[in-house]
């Protein structure tokens, strides 16, 4: 016998987590969803997340590696900036679907009953699949140039993957939520996205912003891109530091996201 | 046993700020800030001390209620009474201001037919995405998936993506999804007010099948009096967020009708009705010469609408709904249904009359409505709806041989039946 009990909406409590593992078959059906819907209508279908970061590399490689002669701590361009990217595109896609996920949900959020988390959490889920297409292309780059990871960076990527989705999640919870009541928002978020890939070591090591660097290390992408760097491909010691730095910042993010999402949530269904 | 559906104190309060709701967009909220800082400021003193300018609606307030299980309640009551919000809250979709609820059961509403359908996606995806959203298991999806698909009629289009289907298959797969959850407590809104008049009857048909079933238990929305009085033995009548009366349907609906009648016979008093081209000055039932409500079965009677025209008019129709005590439309006659010369009036003072033949209504009361507008320019009566009641007295004619007879449907036929032998 199920007994529900409805009562005024709290903020978070351990009960929401519950209630999202109750609710887990539905997250794998949004997921599920999503992931046949977009490889349906294109073409190209998986190929396209190959091919985006891919082609981004190609160019990126063109401008920036050969006449722009950007340094990349010796390694070369095109490996060192497909590794920023891989991280870099899992981070900007899972925050901007989830900031927009409340909204393109909004038919289903007025009319059934589910933790609305569930949502971002499905959005986030299927940029892992694309990740995972776009890595093979990252294998086939570290053949060609004959790079061969440390064991240490194979262990790190589960950690880095895990800090690069908190931090998308936890921020683009806050989005979400703003992004309801406040519909301009998401229109200003392409523009940001932008800006932040220039303050983030993606195009750039971080060693170019010389004594300033630690400024960059509040960018909690800047310790995951660093890392995965150093693991993969070798280009010096790990930065536990910043990577630390990250892993925190990351923690504050997704508890500050999650407590504004669950003290917004109440009011969704009544203005989305 | 306990009740299975337990509500206690219930209240749901919305704020409404000034600005209508909608589309807010950030950039407007931050440059009126800083247009008018002190304005702001006070502002946000003022919130501080919990003195916003935000009116407070309280949608819900106190409710009580308590459903035993295999119930069938009726929830009725004018628009704005909030039996909509009730629904909500109960379907979780928007949370209470005080109060809870107590369900000692699985919910399902049928306000979700079809919530989540993706056109992309086949007939056979959506049923398993659809029923998930709906609160079913995969298994419990695939275990139903023959009876769905059979129920629905959509055969070989199974595998079809959804947006080639009609609307029609599209509305037969998305009901038959719902009409499978097999909750314990149904929630059902006048949505099944959409769709056309075959679809309402089989939702109507698998209701009755559904409440026929032991153990299910029904909440059931609907402004359709006579859909409640068939489905629903009791009812709760909702006004202003408050529960005016629980009981048995009929005396339920009985008193929410008087309610309404009363609100009507005022009507008299919104007499003359004036808008920017006319006014209505009279309205009056009429039998044998003189002004009355209370009508003899077997004789003709008129209405009498006197109006001004203030300017010439095209299109114009003046005429009545006849309504009976369900609030059912049983026809409605303007004056230019037969004479399309009609639609064109000049301005000035006018006087139209109907005359309604005697032997034409059943025994009861019925509510006559005026109609004036401009064919699809503009409805005079939209805001404000002058009504009268009429009842109609039984024929003297009428078979006496049982009183006690009870006759059904609200028309009288006049016309006798010739009946002869037959020797072949």
């Amino acid at each position: 016998m199920t007994v529900t009990i409805i009562k005024p909406k709290k903020t978070f409590s351990l009960e929401d987590i519950k209630e999202v593992w109750r609710y887990k078959g539905l997250l794998y059906f949004f997921v599920w969803r999503d992931l046949k819907v977009r490889y349906k209508q294109t073409i190209v279908g998986i190929g396209w997340a190959v091919f985006q970061p891919f082609m981004t590399m190609v160019v990126f490689s063109v401008f920036f590696g050969k006449l722009i002669q950007v340094p990349s701590d010796g390694i070369p361009y095109p490996i060192f900036v497909y590794t920023g990217l891989l991280f870099w595109q899992l981070f900007s896609s899972a925050l901007n679907d989830t900031s927009n996920s409340l909204i393109s949900n909004s038919s289903i959020i007025t009319k059934v009953y589910f933790p609305r988390i569930i949502l971002p959490l499905a959005d986030t889920a299927n940029k892992f699949v694309d990740l995972f297409f776009a890595s093979l292309a990252l294998i086939y780059l570290m053949f060609h140039y004959g790079y061969t990871p440390q064991p240490i960076g194979i262990i790190l990527i589960p950690i880095l993957l895990v800090i690069t989705s908190a931090t998308a999640v936890g921020v683009g919870l806050i989005l979400a939520s703003i992004n309801v009541k406040y519909r301009d928002v998401r229109y200003v978020m392409p523009f940001f996205m932008q800006l932040l890939l220039f303050l983030t070591p993606v195009i750039y090591p971080s060693s170019i912003a010389g004594k300033y660097a630690w400024l960059l290390s509040f960018n909690p992408m800047t310790g995951v891109i660093k890392a995965a760097r150093a693991g993969l491909l070798g280009t010096g010691p790990i930065g536990w530091h910043s990577l630390l730095i990250s892993g925190i910042a990351a923690l504050v993010f997704l508890i500050l996201g999650i407590f504004f999402f669950k003290k917004t949530e109440r009011y969704f269904a009544d203005i989305v | 046993m306990a009740p299975i559906i337990e509500i206690k104190n219930l209240s749901k309060r919305y704020n409404i700020t000034g600005r209508k709701r909608g589309y807010v967009a950030l950039r407007d909220v931050i440059t009126e800030k800083l247009r008018h800082p002190l304005t702001a400021l006070l502002n946000l003193g003022r919130s501080m001390l919990g003195k916003n300018g935000m009116e407070i609606f309280w949608a819900l307030k106190d409710i009580n209620l308590s459903v035993e299980r295999g119930e069938a309640v009726g929830i009725i009551g004018a628009n704005g009474a909030g039996k909509s919000t009730l629904l909500k809250i109960l379907s979780r979709i928007t949370p209470p201001t005080e109060g809870e609820i107590r369900l000692n059961g699985k919910l399902a509403s049928l306000l979700e037919v079809g919530t989540g359908f993706h056109p992309e996606l086949s007939g056979r995806e959506n049923i398993y995405l659809n029923g998930a959203i709906l609160g079913m298991t995969r298994k419990e999806i695939a275990d139903k998936f023959d009876d769905i698909v059979s129920f629905s009629g959509i055969g070989d289009f199974i595998d079809t993506p959804v947006k080639r289907y009609s609307s029609g298959m599209y509305v037969r797969l998305a009901f038959s999804i719902a009409a499978h959850i097999e909750p314990d407590i149904l929630l059902v809104d006048e949505v099944l007010a959409v769709g056309d008049a075959e679809f309402q009857k089989k939702c109507l048909g698998k209701m009755e099948e559904v409440t026929g079933k032991a153990g299910r238990t029904i909440l059931f929305v609907s402004h359709n009096m006579a859909a409640v009085t068939k489905l629903c033995p009791t009812s709760v009548l909702l006004s202003h967020g408050r529960i005016v009366m629980t009981g048995k349907t009929e005396d339920v609906i009985n008193y929410y009708l008087a309610e309404e009648y009363k609100k009507s016979s005022d009507s008299e008093k919104l007499l003359p009705f004036k808008n920017q081209d006319l006014v209505i000055e009279k309205f009056d039932v009429t039998q044998n010469g003189t002004r009355t409500e209370t009508l003899d079965g077997d004789r003709p009677f008129e209405i009498t609408i006197k109006f001004e025209t203030l300017v010439d008019l095209t299109q114009f129709r003046l005429g009545i709904y006849v309504k009976n005590s369900l609030g059912s439309v049983l026809f409605r006659s303007t004056t230019s249904d037969w004479k399309p010369e009609l639609e064109k009036i000049k301005r000035g003072r006018h006087s139209a009359t109907l005359v309604f033949p005697g032997k034409l209504l059943m025994p009861g009361s019925y509510f006559l409505n005026i109609h004036a507008g401009r064919f699809s320019i503009i409805n005079y009566m939209a805001k404000q709806s002058l009504d009268r009641t009429i009842v109609v007295g039984a024929s003297a004619y009428f078979n006496q041989a049982h009183p006690a007879e009870r006759t059904e449907g609200e028309l009288l036929l006049p016309s006798e039946w010739k009946l002869e032998s037959v020797h072949n």
